[in-house]
């Protein structure tokens, strides 16, 4: 180790990988104040890249933040062997994390519920206990429409991921389907399901565009899927014996189901049939999170502003990005669950847990991957949010500071804020790179139900039991 | 003019209080085999059969049914009679003038309204209703249905009244006025020295609060003892809103009512405010700012229960 510090200029023989694994180029001699810059210009040299995109460089799991020689003393790495140096590919735009509240719009008069920003971002709608559904004018920060068609509490929203439908499912079990354009309900309720809707999900707009199916999961059991131009039930999935609390529609095809019954199922879209089932939790499994879900959420649509003229080229958008995320190993699925762990599996390979992500001293809320897939964030009810690797499920670190359960967690599209909403009433912004806590964003006078990042990232919406929507920006 | 009922005893035979009426009849006077001519009996409660010889006027036709029989006409005459029945209301009922008629009328009309009430009761085996599900309060999302949650403690309201409230350092206490205790009652004279002749030195005989860092003064030169069996450290918190009670830690004694003095020495008396640690309770300020120490009023004399039982001030 002192070899390094005594020669003026020594070189440490390293390799730089990606994140799969695979070697970049040859190995190199680099010198030892070689630092991260030099290193980003470097790797963006070896690829080829035609802009230059940023990486964050990693030395056995740390990053890297200061020269190499400097990094390898403080962490007495060996430079007996060559160096590995794995590089991610970073987010070239870069969000800004949001300080204050711009709007607090009052309208509803109940909690609000759930709360979601349409993939271009030029919309958002809320739901609430007041059965009421509002679109709210980004621009000028002030309803748009309010519309009373539901019986009961609207429970779930979801955004098409082109953009023309929103779908709705509310406590009595009926779904309806809304024309944005227009913010009108497109024909009357689709009955089918008998008790509460507890989750909605497009199908991705890279299997089909313009986006018709969806599916719907409920306490009853099942999980149905739907076609919004026939206005029916196309498939029925029925399988679980308690309530399904999460339904997730995977980018091949394959829908996931999670339940109270421990189990989550795996089924193909063309047939209904039950492809695998994965079992491995003790007690109610809450949520599922997949490694494209960011994507598939957000469709063709990305940080730049580009309008489609047909929905064909809607179609190779969304694929582009969609494999762009996906790069080449298979789709990762972590389920949150009461049994305070969570798992990460590989569904469309097997039906063994790949890792057990334990840590967590209360039960698991809400699990969610990062855009880039490259991390996975869980808030959990004993008040902490904690961060984990997306890859092999190994953790990385615990965020401290709410005084109570965590509720729901957002990323922004960037993959380097985290976004946190409690029962204390606040909400908070969590830095990936430091690891710290960014902002604290106090100002609800109740208990905060429901938070969204834009997918532009320039608002962050939330609402909760106090019936205010507050819009944040930066 | 308040009215006292008269306290039952039980004890007693219910027939001897004088609360009964005159149609009571005492239980051991139904079975005319009991009856013994002589015996010392009030006559109010003896049941009219029980005399002998004497019958009621309706018990004669009994027994000449029973002897001879019915008339063999008498049952086709009372068919007819009672079909007639229906005709003569009727007539009755159009002819009846006066308050005869308004009488006859109202009796009339609730006959019906309990007949139509009865028939309704009746056909609603076969009725089909509309399910109408009302919309609860309490909107909870998905993730929280199915989970009873515990009610917490709403956050903190900075409304205008309480920053008026708090500039004029008046506040509102549950309770306003409490027994002041004389010095006598607070304090015990110790007597000491060799021929035990000095009393300088006093005992506090109420609960006291020290703080974590509190360490005696000498005892040679101590004036006030406060003992360690009446020092604690917790209160039993009850939020006033959530009503339940918490056990919290105090972190010291605000006001004494008794005194300044008393405030001083952390005596904790009924009334007085304390500062407990509200931690636990995870409130927050809507600046953000995390709540942990709040007032609490004592409600109890702590001395006679061996805990200080406290309401919180919010």
């Amino acid at each position: 180790m002192d070899a390094i510090m005594e020669g003026p200029k020594n070189n440490i023989i390293s390799v730089l990988t990606d994140p799969e694994g695979r070697t970049l180029g040859t190995t190199f001699d680099l010198p030892q104040d070689a630092g991260p810059k030099e290193l980003h210009a470097l790797v963006n040299a070896v690829l080829q890249n035609e802009e230059t995109i940023p990486y964050a460089f990693y030395v056995e799991d740390r990053e890297l933040l200061e020269p190499l020689g400097s990094h390898l003393l403080k962490h007495k790495v060996s430079v007996e062997q060559v160096l590995r140096i794995v590089c991610q590919p970073q987010a070239v735009f870069r969000i800004r994390p949001v300080t204050r509240c711009s709007a607090t719009i009052s309208g509803h008069t109940e909690a609000i519920l759930s709360v979601a920003f349409s993939p271009d971002s030029k919309q958002l709608a809320s739901g609430s206990g007041d059965t009421s559904v509002r679109f709210w004018d980004i621009n000028t920060q002030t309803p748009l429409q309010t519309e009373v068609v539901h019986k009961n509490w609207v429970l779930c929203l979801a955004w098409s991921p082109d953009g023309k439908y929103l779908v709705t499912g509310s406590k009595d079990g009926e779904i309806i389907l809304w024309d944005p354009s227009s913010c009108k309900p497109v024909g009357p309720a689709l009955k089918g399901h008998k008790k509460w809707i507890t989750a909605l999900v497009w199908e991705p707009a890279h299997l089909e565009t313009p986006c018709r199916r969806f599916a719907s999961s409920s306490k009853d059991g099942d999980v149905r899927i739907w076609d919004a131009v026939l206005r029916k039930t196309v498939t029925i999935l029925t399988g679980h014996t308690l309530a399904v609390t999460c339904v997730k529609w995977g980018g091949d095809g394959l829908i996931y189901s999670s339940s109270q019954d421990c189990t989550i199922k795996v089924w193909e879209t063309s047939q209904g049939k039950l492809v695998r089932e994965l079992k491995g939790h003790g007690h109610w499994v809450n949520t599922l999170a997949l490694s494209t879900e960011y994507v598939l959420r957000t469709g063709p649509f990305d940080h730049t502003e580009k309008t489609f003229k047909s929905a064909e080229e809607m179609k190779q958008a969304a694929l582009a990005r969609y494999k762009a995320a996906k790069r080449d190993s298979p789709e990762r699925l972590v389920s949150g669950s009461d049994d305070f762990t969570m798992i990460l599996w590989e569904p469309a390979v097997g039906k063994h847990a790949k890792a057990r992500m334990t840590g967590h001293q209360q039960l698991v809320n809400h699990v969610y991957f990062s855009p880039d897939g490259r991390w996975v964030a869980s808030g959990s009810f004993d008040k902490s949010v904690k961060l984990w690797d997306g890859f092999t499920g190994n953790f990385i670190a615990t965020f401290r500071g709410h005084v109570g359960p965590v509720y729901q967690i957002s990323w922004s599209a960037d993959s380097r804020l985290l976004l946190s909403g409690s029962k204390d009433s606040t909400m908070k912004i969590w830095e990936i790179r430091t690891l710290k806590l960014k902002e604290d964003l106090p100002g609800h006078a109740d208990e905060v139900f429901t938070v969204d990042w834009s997918p532009d990232g320039r608002k962050v919406a939330s609402g909760g039991k106090d019936r205010q929507l507050k819009l944040w920006m930066s | 003019m308040e009215y006292n009922p008269p306290l039952l005893d039980i004890s007693k035979d219910p027939a001897q209080d004088g609360l009964a009426g005159d149609n009571y009849v005492s239980r051991a006077s139904y079975a005319g085999d009991n009856y013994v001519p002589g015996e010392h009996r009030d006559v109010r409660y003896v049941h009219a059969s029980d005399l002998p010889g004497a019958k009621p006027q309706g018990d004669h036709i009994e027994l000449h049914r029973k002897r001879y029989g019915y008339r063999p006409d008498y049952f086709e005459k009372k068919r007819k009679k009672d079909a007639r029945e229906v005709h003569k209301r009727a007539a009755f009922a159009q002819k009846a003038l006066g308050i005869k008629g308004k009488m006859f009328a109202k009796k009339r009309y609730q006959e019906k309204a309990t007949m139509k009430k009865t028939l309704a009761m009746h056909s609603e085996r076969s009725n089909r209703h509309k399910v109408d599900d009302q919309v609860e309060e309490g909107a909870i999302p998905a993730y929280l249905l199915d989970r009873e949650q515990t009610a917490r403690a709403k956050v903190l309201s900075n409304t205008i009244k309480q920053k008026r409230k708090e500039k004029a350092g008046k506040w509102d206490v549950p309770l306003p006025k409490v027994r002041p205790i004389a010095e006598d009652e607070m304090f015990r004279v110790v007597k000491s020295g060799k021929r035990k002749s000095k009393q300088w030195k006093r005992l506090v005989t109420k609960v006291t609060f020290v703080g974590p860092g509190f360490t005696r003064k000498p005892p040679k030169y101590e004036r006030f003892i406060r003992p360690m069996a009446l020092r604690f450290t917790k209160a039993h918190v009850t939020h006033p809103e959530l009503k339940c009670t918490f056990n919290l830690e105090i972190i010291g004694v605000k006001k004494n009512p008794n005194g300044p003095m008393y405030t001083s020495m952390g005596v904790i008396t009924r009334g007085s405010i304390i500062e407990v640690n509200v931690s636990e309770l995870g409130l927050v300020t809507p600046a953000g700012k995390v709540v942990w120490g709040k007032y609490a009023q004592v409600t109890n004399n702590p001395e006679n229960d061996g805990c200080i039982n406290a309401v919180l001030l919010v």
